[in-house]
């Protein structure tokens, strides 16, 4: 009962949960918290905060979290399948779809439309990390952190993996 | 070795990204097209653009189609679980040092050091998407969907899910009334060609 509760809690949250994983933090909260109970509103701010510090998507890291303290590893296993499954479903039918029909016009009209689309939602984010960076770390060391990175990147083409494992460990020395 | 190359690749992309969803697109970029060319730059914005009007999480989305692409089934099976399992697992097992961890504000010193590398990869990625378009649309189209896009996403402040939902939408009953109409101009054609 209570792995059927699971599934059907995360099914819905992450269904609901538009826009990827933020957008479905408060649906997970409704489900846990609100409706069945598993766990108090700070024992879920204390999961999410837990989960906030880690790597990884979010909406996994709660699912998988949650349907072990519920449940065990039965639990996770069923909360982690409601999470991803639905839209990994839904991706490989786009698959298939892309795949059959990707001469067709209307295939080629969509993927030159998404460009534009993409390239503004990268920008965006882009916008924000940058910003969320300035407010939390300053202007010099977000300064030096981008123009390091920028070269490393763009001139000298160093594996992203590196650079990233080079500003955690400088973020965790320097600016923790 | 794909199944193991998927699963490296994926291990990184999850492990690497700190701070949610968005964190790993650019890793995502730089593993499936740039490193391992499982896909394409145009495929990736593909599953970027069309796996943003699905729900659920993006990061689980890309590896799925990846996965699936590389390898099936088991392929798709291998991405998720590379990009989700091992950090569940730390979370489960090592409560107590995340907890430690969570407070002393090494985490958070790393999450904010890795904010402007991550923000570079998605402005690289930005200009990537805006130069291709520029390239192999028309211009005006070009500029029109930029202009749409950030009316809407900026001004509006839409999610862009939906966003992307109405323009695919927009691109598929225009290219096929546009398809039909074409046909009937050549039939026409043809007619009159033959009379």
């Amino acid at each position: 009962m209570k792995l059927l509760e699971l599934l059907w809690a995360f099914f819905v949250s992450n269904i609901l949960g538009y826009g990827g994983g933020p957008p479905i933090i408060p649906l997970i909260q409704a489900e846990v918290v609100d409706h069945y109970h598993w766990m108090t509103l700070e024992q879920f701010a204390d999961v999410l905060a837990l989960a906030n510090a880690l790597p990884s998507p979010i909406a996994t890291k709660l699912g998988g979290y949650i349907g072990y303290q519920v449940s065990g590893v039965a639990g996770a296993i069923v909360a982690l399948v409601a999470t991803i499954v639905p839209t990994a479903i839904g991706m490989i039918i786009l698959f298939k779809f892309l795949h059959l029909f990707k001469t067709s016009p209307q295939v080629v009209a969509m993927t030159q439309i998404v460009r534009p689309i993409v390239a503004v939602l990268m920008g965006i984010l882009a916008y924000q990390f940058f910003n969320s960076a300035y407010h939390s770390s300053g202007i010099v060391q977000t300064g030096i952190i981008t123009a390091v990175s920028l070269i490393a990147l763009e001139k000298l083409k160093i594996h992203p993996a590196i650079i990233i494992i080079l500003a955690l460990a400088y973020g965790a020395f320097v600016l923790g | 070795m794909d199944y193991w190359n998927l699963f490296i690749g994926f291990f990184r992309i999850g492990i690497l990204g700190f701070g949610g969803g968005p964190t790993m697109i650019p890793l995502v970029h730089a593993e499936c097209v740039k490193k391992y060319g499982w896909i394409s730059d145009d495929e990736f914005s593909d599953v970027l653009g069309m796996g943003n009007a699905l729900p659920g999480p993006i990061a689980t989305k890309m590896a799925s189609y990846i996965g699936y692409k590389v390898k099936g089934i088991v392929g798709a099976t291998i991405a998720i679980i590379a990009i989700v399992v091992p950090v569940l697992l730390m979370m489960i097992l090592l409560l107590g040092f995340i907890y430690k961890l969570k407070d002393n504000g090494i985490v958070g010193g790393m999450t904010e050091g890795i904010r402007p590398v991550i923000g570079v990869m998605m402005a690289v990625l930005a200009y990537e998407f805006l130069k291709k378009s520029w390239i192999s649309w028309t211009k005006r189209r070009t500029v029109l969907w930029l202009l749409i896009s950030i009316g809407a996403l900026v001004g509006l402040g839409l999610n862009p899910g939906i966003v992307i939902g109405a323009a695919l939408a927009y691109a598929f009953i225009e290219s096929t009334s546009m398809t039909r109409k074409s046909k009937r101009e050549n039939a026409n054609s043809d007619r009159s060609s033959a009379e």
